[in-house]
């Protein structure tokens, strides 16, 4: 029986896709919250003065 | 809404050993398929990807519906705009991974890296879709004519959706079909072996937790936006 093809590489490269893409998403709605909480704190100073 | 409810710290926890545990399966515990070898594991995630990517524009088509259908009547109606971006955003995301994932899988196992089959051609149709409603969005400035405009899109577009999903079984196709019968023309079918079942299974269920997880994290995020929005629109009149 034939041995099962070599897919190593490619293997890696679709689980690399798949764990990168979703960290990526996760730091960018990290970031996105981080700086949306600044700016609601700098316009509520704003409407305070 | 902006400060972090105790059940969503737990919801990442959960999420987050579902997803660990589904990883340690498909790298451990699923078997090496005899004869695509390891690029065959990629499916598990693949498919879970597929699954949350269209969970997520039947969440926007009927966020959409219940938007047009109260923002008459309901102050509150805004919420429903606030969800519907979410799932497009998670939906747009999970189906990238989806589309990247399956053309790696093509490449040994039907020497391509892409070609213009009925399930390909209808899932990349459902991405620019949807990749669409977010750009024609951000150039709307009224908000309610945005939210309006957004529910009207996210209905009409979600015909994607069913097209994507049923391509594979209308259309002589290439794309295998793992659960049912595929198409004798198609490339790269397999049949599950108990292992297989069991590892596919929690991927869809840990990928179902990440989906409600980021969907709640994304609706929070959605309601500072929506107030820093109001705070600025009420400092310039």
């Amino acid at each position: 029986m034939d041995a099962p093809a070599d897919t190593l590489n490619y293997f890696i490269a679709g689980y690399s896709v798949i764990f990168g893409v979703m960290l990526v998403y996760l730091i960018s709605l990290f970031v996105r919250f981080r700086n949306l909480r600044q700016d609601e704190k700098t316009l509520e100073e704003m409407e305070d003065e | 809404m902006n400060a972090k409810s105790k059940w969503l710290s737990v919801l990442d926890v959960v999420t987050i050993v579902l997803f660990l545990t589904a990883t340690i399966l498909v790298f451990f515990f699923a078997p090496m398929e005899r004869v695509m070898g390891l690029v065959q594991k990629v499916f598990y995630f693949h498919v879970a990807t597929a699954w949350i990517g269209m969970l997520g524009f039947f969440v926007a088509m009927v966020a959409g519906i219940i938007y047009l259908a109260t923002h008459r009547t309901r102050q509150d109606a805004k919420k429903w705009d606030i969800v519907a971006v979410a799932g497009v955003e998670i939906g747009l995301v999970f189906t990238l991974i989806c589309i990247v994932t399956g053309s790696i899988w093509a490449r040994p196992i039907w020497n391509s890296w892409w070609t213009w089959d009925p399930r390909l051609t209808t899932v990349t149709i459902m991405e620019l879709a949807y990749a669409a409603y977010l750009m024609l969005r951000a150039g709307i400035e009224d908000p309610e004519r945005r939210a309006r405009f957004g529910a009207v899109y996210s209905i009409i577009a979600f015909i994607s959706v069913p097209l994507t999903f049923f391509s594979i079984r209308i259309w002589r196709t290439i794309h295998p079909v793992v659960i049912g019968s595929s198409d004798p023309s198609a490339s790269g079918a397999f049949d599950m072996t108990p292992r297989m079942g069991l590892t596919f299974a929690m991927s869809l269920v840990s990928f179902s937790f990440i989906f409600i997880t980021l969907l709640w994290h994304r609706i929070r995020m959605g309601y500072l936006a929506d107030k820093v929005e109001q705070l600025k629109l009420r400092l310039t009149q």
